[in-house]
C-alpha cells in the first residue's frame, strides 16, 4: 500500500473565491511582479458561455503556483481545454480574472501573453523545417541570427532532437513530433508551458516514457506547467496537483496523493480510479451503518453521506483464516476474478448480496489467488475508509 | 483434358471481360480525346504548313512561310509588331494574375469567416456572373469605361486619360475586363484550399508572437499556396490567349495574340498564318505550364496545383 504514509497529507486545497494564496497579489496589474511569481497563474471567477448553451468554465476560482507541474483533469466536455485556452489567450472569458505573473491578462492578445502552448495536434508548420519550427517564436519577437541559432540548438540538444534539425516535420514520427512541438515553446522560455493533451496521439509504451520526460523536463527547467488531460493514470503520473474538472467547474483541487486518495465527492473518486461506494447512517462514536453492516471508521463524521474505500486497500483472507479480533470484516464468496498481471481484481458477494471491489498485488510472496466460488473474507479498515460527497 | 479445356475458357472469358471493362470505361473519354483534340491538333498543324491562296485558304505546296511570318517576317522586311503583340499578351495576363489574387484574398477571407450556412450563398454570388455570357459582361465594362461613362469623367478629372478620350478602349481597361472575368476562377481554388485550412496552425502563430501580417504570411498564406498555385493557372493562360476583352475594351493599340489569331480567320484571312500563331501559342502555354510545375514543386505545392 504504498500511499498510505501519506493519508494524513494537508486536506483539500481548493482555493476559495477571493483569498488569493501567497505571492499572488490580491488586485490590480503590477509590472514590478518580483520573480518569485513568475509564472504563477491566478484565475478569478473565471465563466465562459458559448452562444445559447450551458456554461462551458462556469466560475473558476484558481491559483497555480510558479513553477508548478498542474493538471487539468476531466472528461471530454467538461471544460478543461476551454480554460487552457483563456490562459493561452484563445478565447476571452465572459467574466472574471487572469493573472499570470501577477499581472492582468484577461484582456491581452495571445501574441503578447509570454505563454505557449503545445497543441494536441501539434501544429508544426508545414512549410518549415524543424529547426525553423523550434526558432519562429525567437524569430517573431526579434532575436536574431546567432543568439537565435544557439538557443534553438540548446534546446534541441536538451531534448536529443538536433538530428532532425534540417528535416521536415511531415517526415518526423508521433514522438519526435511531440518533441518538436515541446520544443518550440521551451526555447522561448515563457512564464507558463501550457500542454493540450499532447500525449493522446501516441501508443501506451511512448506515452509512458514521455509522461515522465515530461514530468523530469518540468522539474528541471523549474517553469509552469498546466497539461490537459482526460487520462486520469496520465494526471497521477507526472503532476504535483490536479484540478479535476466536470460540467464546468473544479470538483476538487490538490496535490495528486489527496485527490487519489481523499476525494472529495463520488465524480472525483470515480474519475481517478476504481472505488467502493456506499451510503452510511451515522450512529455516533466513529459508527456508521452500512448496507454490509455496522462500519468503524476513523474519519471523523461531517455532513458527508456516503463512505468510500479503494479496491487496493481491502485485505482478503481465505474464510478459515479470517481475524476475529477485528472491527470491519466481512464474509463472502468470490464470484468473478480479473487476471491483470500485475493485480488481480475480485468481485465479492457477501451478505445481503451486496458487492464489494477488491484488488490484490500479485507480488512474489503472495502465492494465493482466489478461485470464483471460494469462500473468503474481506476487512475495510477504519482508516482507509474516506467520507465523501455525493 | 476436358479440365484444362474449361480452365483455359475461364481464362478467356475472364480476359475478354477485362477488355470489354477497359472499352466501356476509357472509350468515351478516348473518343473525345481522339475528335476533339488530336485530329484538331493534326489539323492544325497540316495547315500551319500549308501555303495561303488568294482567298487566305490553305493550298500547297507545303512551306514554312507561316512560321516566319509569326516570327515578323514578311515581304516588307522584318516587323516588331508580333513581339510586342506577344509581349503585351504575357504583361496582360500576369498583370491580371496578380490583381486577381490580390483581390481573391481579402474576398476569399471574408467568406470563410461567414457562418457555415451562407457561405454556399456567397460563393455563388462569385460563381453567377460567370454563367452569364463573356460578350455581355465586357460590353457592361465598355459602358463604364466608355468615352462618356462616368468612370471616364472621374479619369479626366484627375487628368489620367486624355479629355477627348475614354479609359477603354485602351490597355488599363483590357487589364480591368480580364481581372473581372477571371476573378471567380482564383477565387474558387483559393477558397477550396482556404475551407480546408488548419485554424491550429493560425493559433500557434499566435502563440509564437506572430499577428496581423506576419500572421498571415507564416501561419495562413503556405496553407493557400496549392489553391494559389491552381488560381494562377486557371487565370494566366486563358487570359493570355482572351479574345473577347482585348476585342471590346482593347482597340488597336491594345492588341493582343487572342484577336490577332482571331483575324487570319475572319478580316484578312491567312489561315496557315493563323494555324501557325496558333501553334506557338499552344508550344508557349505548354512549356509555361511545364516551368510553372517544376516550380511550384520545388515551392512544396502538392501536385493538386497544377491542374
Amino acid at each position: 500500500m504504498p500511499f498510505d504514509r501519506n493519508v494524513n497529507s494537508p486536506t483539500y486545497l481548493t482555493p476559495v473565491p477571493g483569498t488569493p494564496t501567497a505571492g499572488t497579489p490580491a488586485a490590480g496589474p503590477s509590472p514590478a511582479s518580483s520573480i518569485s511569481n513568475r509564472g504563477a497563474i491566478s484565475l478569478t471567477g473565471i465563466t465562459r458561455i458559448f452562444a445559447g448553451t450551458v456554461p462551458a468554465v462556469d466560475g473558476i476560482d484558481l491559483n497555480i503556483e510558479a513553477g508548478e507541474f498542474f493538471t487539468l483533469l476531466g472528461p471530454s466536455g467538461c471544460g478543461k481545454t476551454t480554460l487552457l485556452r483563456m490562459i493561452a489567450g484563445f478565447e476571452a472569458p465572459d467574466k472574471g480574472r487572469i493573472l499570470i505573473s501577477g499581472r492582468e491578462m484577461q484582456d491581452v492578445p495571445a501574441h503578447k501573453r509570454a505563454v505557449n502552448t503545445v497543441f494536441q495536434s501539434y501544429a508544426l508548420f508545414p512549410h518549415l523545417n524543424v529547426a525553423d519550427n523550434i526558432g519562429f517564436g525567437l524569430r517573431m519577437r526579434g532575436v536574431k541570427g546567432a543568439e537565435r541559432g544557439r538557443r534553438v540548438n540548446d534546446i534541441m540538444e536538451l531534448l536529443q532532437i538536433a538530428q532532425f534539425a534540417r528535416r521536415n516535420a511531415a517526415q518526423l514520427s508521433g514522438g519526435q513530433r511531440q518533441r518538436v512541438a515541446l520544443a518550440r515553446a521551451l526555447v522561448n522560455e515563457p512564464e507558463v508551458v501550457l500542454l493540450d493533451e499532447p500525449l493522446s496521439a501516441l501508443d501506451a509504451k511512448l506515452r509512458n516514457e514521455l509522461q515522465v520526460e515530461l514530468m523530469r523536463m518540468q522539474k528541471r527547467l523549474k517553469m509552469t506547467f498546466v497539461f490537459v488531460t482526460h487520462d486520469q493514470h496520465e494526471a497521477l503520473v507526472m503532476s504535483d496537483r490536479i484540478g479535476v474538472m466536470s460540467k464546468g467547474k473544479l470538483q476538487q483541487v490538490g496535490p495528486v496523493l489527496d485527490v487519489y486518495e481523499k476525494p472529495r465527492n463520488v465524480f472525483v473518486a470515480e474519475f481517478l480510479g476504481l472505488s467502493n461506494i456506499w451510503p452510511i447512517q451515522n450512529l455516533g462514536s466513529g459508527v456508521v451503518e452500512m448496507p454490509l453492516g455496522k462500519l468503524q471508521i476513523s474519519a471523523s463524521i461531517g455532513a458527508e453521506r456516503l463512505a468510500m474505500i479503494r479496491p487496493e486497500k481491502i485485505w482478503i483472507y481465505n474464510d478459515s483464516q479470517r481475524p476475529e479480533d477485528r472491527p470491519n470484516i466481512f464474509r463472502g464468496v468470490v464470484r468473478e476474478a480479473i487476471y491483470m498481471g500485475a493485480s488481480t481484481q475480485y468481485r465479492i458477494e457477501v451478505a445481503g448480496g451486496h458487492f464489494v471491489l477488491a484488488l490484490d498485488t500479485n507480488n512474489i510472496s503472495a502465492e494465493r489467488s482466489w478461485q470464483p466460488g471460494e469462500a473468503v473474507a474481506v476487512e475495510l479498515k477504519p482508516h482507509n475508509i474516506m467520507l465523501i460527497e455525493s | 483434358m476436358s479440365v484444362t479445356t474449361a480452365e483455359k475458357t475461364a481464362v478467356q472469358t475472364e480476359s475478354r471481360a477485362r477488355a470489354f471493362r477497359l472499352w466501356v470505361t476509357a472509350g468515351p473519354g478516348l473518343f473525345w480525346i481522339i475528335l476533339f483534340l488530336l485530329i484538331p491538333s493534326a489539323v492544325l498543324l497540316g495547315i500551319a504548313f500549308m501555303s495561303s491562296n488568294d482567298y487566305g485558304s490553305p493550298t500547297m505546296p507545303l512551306t514554312t512561310q507561316p512560321f516566319q511570318q509569326v516570327a515578323g517576317y514578311s515581304l516588307l522586311g522584318w516587323d516588331d509588331g508580333n513581339i510586342i503583340i506577344f509581349l503585351r499578351s504575357l504583361e496582360q495576363a500576369g498583370i491580371a494574375t496578380v490583381v486577381t489574387a490580390l483581390l481573391a484574398y481579402p474576398i476569399v477571407f471574408f467568406i470563410m469567416t461567414r457562418p457555415e450556412s451562407v457561405r454556399p450563398l456567397l460563393m455563388l454570388f462569385i460563381v453567377l456572373p460567370s454563367w452569364t455570357n463573356q460578350v455581355v459582361r465586357t460590353y457592361a465594362w465598355l459602358e463604364l469605361l466608355g468615352p462618356n461613362a462616368p468612370l471616364t469623367w472621374v479619369a479626366h478629372m484627375l487628368g489620367l486619360v486624355p479629355p477627348d478620350l475614354g479609359i477603354a478602349p485602351g490597355g488599363f481597361a483590357v487589364t480591368t475586363g480580364l481581372a473581372y472575368n477571371y476573378l471567380p476562377y482564383m477565387i474558387v481554388p483559393l477558397y477550396a484550399s482556404a475551407e480546408r485550412l488548419d485554424w491550429t496552425l493560425v493559433e500557434a502563430g499566435r502563440d509564437l508572437y506572430a499577428s496581423g501580417f506576419r500572421l498571415f504570411w507564416h501561419s495562413v498564406f503556405p496553407q493557400t499556396v496549392p489553391g494559389l498555385l491552381s488560381g494562377v493557372i486557371f487565370v494566366a493562360i486563358p487570359a493570355f490567349g482572351d479574345y473577347v476583352v482585348p476585342q471590346l475594351l482593347g482597340g488597336d493599340r491594345a492588341l493582343m495574340i487572342g484577336s490577332l489569331i482571331a483575324n487570319q480567320f475572319t478580316e484578312t484571312p491567312d489561315w496557315p498564318y493563323g494555324a501557325a500563331l496558333t501553334l506557338i501559342m499552344l508550344v508557349f502555354t505548354g512549356a509555361g505550364l511545364v516551368a510553372f510545375r517544376v516550380l511550384s514543386r520545388k515551392l512544396g505545392g502538392s501536385g493538386e496545383a497544377t491542374i
